[in-house]
């Protein structure tokens, strides 16, 4: 890795700090570099502190890492929260205005931040001001830079004789990456581009923003001096794409033929929806136009009814939520198990217990999803690992639904769902559609549709089949769906059921269920998105010549424990990651494999780990130096 | 071949306590499911939970019996995935106005081409006689420990006022009108409650079918009781908004509300409110998916051996670096 380079932006909540990171992005993206972006927001409209870390490479990366390169900041809190996480030899570009504001200025800190940056600034002899910690950040090795964005402002003004531009301080955003990429030297047509790019439908507010920031990108690069980070330009090897947390799972819903989506908005897993309805009307080769109804609830009860509804009239269904969302779907969930409707839940977690950090990331939900509803029924969890990952995981759970006749709970979460990265395009020539024993026709007029079968797997009918009229019922039911109470009945229907647990874990290819990234007589097992960082530190570890294993478990119910078992068989120490505070994964494996992981390293701050801390903890462990249990703590 | 009444029947045994009210329900469905000869295999009858949940085991189209609640959820659901079914949503005033209130006012806003017939007697029968959300305040019914201490929903006046572009009231013992409100439910273009009066003979012993029939106030003259019910077609109420005119509006809605509070001495059936100048949500969804109704989500097809037909490269060219 000969480019490794970390650059943030913050500001209040409203101020344009995903745009400028998105600018940014794509500036270096479309220079040949590979991106991995993660934004961290407050459950907030305006105000709160935001923040876009975007890590830029010449080769592949899956996490963030600790600390920053570069620090842009136009609000004091972006100084206060982050100037002391600038690296040594790093750059800030901040607002000169602001030098005198005191960290009691600032009203959207939380009390106890206010006391330990207080406590921070008074241990290290520093005014409780943003020239206080700008001092600290000087000497640690940082550049500090400082500009004026108001006269900024005010000189293009003058420039363009457009008075009102003095005062659009919500220009502040391109003002700030515009800067950033004269001082890196960065060729300035991939910035116009990239701005044209990210304001094509509206042409004014484009032509305003590329004059605002060439403006910005020529004084950054006539005041200081080069940079010492280099970067040239690239060849673009590969089709590449530039995607968004919820691309993977949103496309991948369109092209797996999922037409019916209901929903009740929550943070993280809106997006998807919002996606799935700004592309309602499809494109179908050799054919008419297709759509995919999208459909917002009252609720999430009603949004998990509504997919079940539509899923019977043969239709691929959907729905998607967070945490507090499923919870309320669970019996509903129960429903769709006792019935065998094919359903895929695709469930964007976030951190817990109820509300808890609602904007932040969190593995909380692995054992809910595995547990909940009511009674015992067979359902699928499912878990990707990343945006491109989630793409073709997509395409599969929709087969697996509609295959084993089971609801499928998709696992993603925020850390998934706020990332920004690049990855290679997306391939649908991977992708197949298997609609198992869905019916388009049936001739015999003796049709049940819950006819025993070897498999325990039914042909199945939808609503508006002739010859298919079938029933269906909450309560025990015979093969037609009608109520039995029998218990001769009840034993042959809970086998039927239960009994393609087993089948799934037999017919569901090793690869899917399992991948196993690597070798090594350590070894990490963990799942979700838990899964980049790790790629990325055992990379480190690597460059250290230590070899580590990983095993990325997929399919979490039904638990592969035969596969693993087999994986793990020349494993001596164990590593179990994730982002929750018990070790979820870990006590399935103690009751599966009837073993307990030799570590675990944990996360549950509701920020992402990062590679740069589990390469620290990992070494521990190497080292004989770690406590049974690991907890990461980086990140503001 | 004409389709009888006697097509539409199970062969599922109805537990039902005798002299039930819902029979009458499910016998009216089923001959208005003849009368109207819809095919078997393209309507289905989406049911709650309680003694009405099982209406949909015992007549022979799609039956789905779902959750206490939640009926409207399933059947809109199925509607809108596919909207040459016809379907016809159940359950009791418990599942519909107490726990699956804010489903019964979510679906009026949308006012998707369908029926829910509420089975309503007051009580919650199956769960042995609790007070149920149309039970008056202060009313003791036979298994209530103290009389009821919450005021009643008033079911054909939420229906208006959430939405619904229909609203009807029947009664279990006069099946023939019963059967033609169905039938004008059925054929209402938009989403149409019928609030059906059905005596629990097990439960509630106030709101009886001797009640209903006014055996309890004997006209002097006659010698003969004086029912309660009457048909609001044997009056001259309109109850049809005919244009689409502010003022209209307010009155036949006003009209409607103030004909549904009446109770205790005269307790009007028929249709109270009929509005088919509201789009129903399938023309919603047309003017934003134009060949919605000819390719519905449940007719298109996704693949061709078993790979994808449908044709993302525009979606992905736009992320493309």
């Amino acid at each position: 890795m000969t480019v490794d380079f970390t650059w943030m932006i913050g500001g209040p909540q409203g101020s344009g700090v995903e745009t400028a990171a998105n600018i940014f992005s794509q500036v270096y993206s479309k220079m040949g570099y590979q991106i991995f972006g993660k934004r961290e927001y407050y459950s907030n409209i305006k105000g709160e502190h935001s923040y876009f870390a975007v890590r830029i490479s010449d080769e592949k990366i899956n996490s963030s890492i600790k600390g920053t390169n570069m620090l842009i900041a136009f609000d004091a809190e972006t100084i206060f929260r982050h100037a002391d996480d600038v690296l040594e030899n790093g750059i800030i570009i901040y607002d000169s205005t602001l030098e005198n504001m005191k960290v009691s200025d600032v009203i959207t800190f939380e009390h106890d931040f206010k006391q330990r940056l207080q406590s921070l600034l008074n241990s290290k002899n520093k005014l409780d001001t943003v020239s206080g910690i700008l001092e600290l950040a000087s000497e640690n090795g940082v550049s500090v830079n400082s500009v004026s964005f108001r006269s900024l402002l005010t000189e293009l003004s003058e420039k363009l004789e457009n008075p009102r531009i003095k005062n659009m301080t919500r220009m502040f955003n391109v003002l700030g990456v515009s800067l950033s990429l004269g001082m890196l030297q960065i060729p300035s047509e991939k910035l116009t581009e990239s701005i044209n790019s990210i304001f094509s439908k509206k042409k004014s507010i484009a032509e305003l923003n590329v004059s605002a920031a060439n403006f910005a990108y020529n004084f950054a690069s006539a005041k200081f001096e080069n940079s010492q980070f280099n970067f040239p330009s690239k060849s673009i090897t590969e089709e590449t794409m530039l995607v968004q947390g919820h691309y993977g799972t949103s496309i991948g819903k369109i092209i797996a033929g999922c037409r019916f989506q209901s929903y009740y908005p929550i943070t993280p897993a809106t997006d998807e929806s919002d996606f799935l309805e700004r592309n309602e009307i499809l494109q179908i080769n050799e054919d008419r136009p297709g759509s995919t109804l999208v459909v917002q609830t009252e609720d999430e009860i009603s949004a998990i009814g509504m997919a079940i509804g539509s899923s019977l009239t043969g239709t691929r269904s959907s729905t998607c939520t967070s945490g507090p969302g499923f919870s309320l779907m669970a019996e509903s969930l129960s429903w769709a198990g006792i019935n065998e409707i094919p359903l895929v839940i695709t469930l964007y977690q976030r951190s817990g217990p109820s509300t808890g950090l609602p904007t932040r990331h969190g593995q909380d939900d692995m054992l809910f999803a595995i547990n909940a509803g009511h009674g015992e029924f067979p359902r699928i969890v499912y878990a990707s690992g990343n945006v491109s990952d989630s793409f073709y995981d997509t395409a599969r759970v929709f087969n697996y639904a509609d295959v084993y006749q089971v609801p499928v709970i998709h696992l993603l979460d925020k850390f998934i769902a706020s990332s920004v990265s690049t990855c290679k395009k997306f391939d649908e020539s991977k992708i197949t559609i298997n609609r198992g024993k869905l019916l388009d026709e049936i001739k015999s007029e003796n049709y049940n549709r819950f006819e025993h079968t070897s498999d325990g797997i039914s042909p199945r009918s939808k609503l508006g089949l002739e010859n298919g009229i079938f029933w269906n019922t909450g309560d025990e039911s015979d093969i037609h769906g009608h109520i039995t109470e029998d218990p001769v009945v009840r034993v042959q229907m809970m086998d039927k059921r239960q009994s393609r647990l087993d089948h799934i874990l037999e017919n569901i290819p090793e690869d899917e269920q399992i991948i196993k990234h690597s070798d090594g007589e350590i070894c990490i097992v963990s799942w979700g998105s838990a899964q980049g960082p790790i790629i990325d530190a055992i990379k480190m570890l690597q460059n250290d010549g230590i070899k580590i294993g990983f095993i990325e478990i997929k399919l979490l119910n039904p638990f592969p424990k035969n596969l693993l078992k087999k994986y793990l068989s020349d494993v001596k120490t164990i590593i179990d990651v994730e982002a929750n505070y018990t070790g979820q994964l870990g006590s399935l494996i103690r009751q599966n494999l009837e073993m307990d992981p030799d570590y675990y390293i944990l996360k549950f701050t509701g920020r992402p780990m990062t590679c740069t801390e589990l390469y620290e903890s990992i070494k521990k462990v190497v080292n004989n130096d770690a406590e049974k249990r690991e907890v990461l703590t980086y990140g503001a | 071949m004409a389709l009888k009444v006697g097509d539409f029947k199970t062969d599922v045994h109805n537990d039902w306590c005798p002299g039930c009210g819902d029979f009458g329900i499910v016998n009216a469905i089923q001959m208005a499911l003849a009368e109207m000869e819809i095919p078997r295999h393209q309507s289905a009858i989406f049911s709650g939970i309680g003694c009405s949940g099982k209406t949909s085991h015992f007549i022979n189209v799609f039956g789905v019996h779902t959750l206490h609640g939640r009926v409207l959820t399933f059947a809109q659901g199925a509607k809108i995935a596919n909207p040459n079914l016809e379907i016809i949503a159940v359950g009791g005033d418990g599942d519909g106005l107490g726990i699956g209130a804010g489903h019964f006012v979510a679906a009026g806003r949308r006012n998707v081409d369908m029926t829910y017939i509420i089975f309503d007697n007051a009580v919650y029968g199956l769960t042995k006689g609790q007070a149920s959300p149309t039970l008056k305040l202060g009313e003791k019914t036979k298994s209530l420990p103290t009389p009821n201490t919450n005021y009643n929903v008033n079911p054909i006046g939420l229906a208006i006022a959430s939405g619904f572009t229909f609203a009807a009231r029947g009664y279990s013992y006069d099946i023939r009108q019963l059967k033609d409100l169905i039938i004008a439910a059925v054929k209402h273009k938009g989403l149409a409650f019928l609030d059906v009066l059905q005596p629990c003979p097990t439960y509630n012993d106030i709101n009886t079918r001797d009640w209903f029939g006014g055996e309890d106030r004997i006209d002097e003259d006659t010698k003969k009781p004086m029912p309660r019910i009457y048909k609001l077609e044997d009056t001259d109420y309109d109850p049809v908004v005919h244009f689409s005119d502010e003022t209209e509006l307010n009155q036949k809605k006003t009209q409607a509300l103030v004909k549904s509070m009446e109770w205790d001495s005269k307790i009007p059936t028929g249709i109270f409110y009929k509005n088919e100048l509201i789009t129903p949500y399938t023309r919603r969804l047309t003017d934003k998916i134009p060949n919605y109704v000819e390719n519905p989500s449940a007719l298109q097809k996704i693949s061709k051996n078993n790979a994808p037909i449908t044709n993302i490269s525009q979606i992905l060219d736009m992320y493309k670096v």
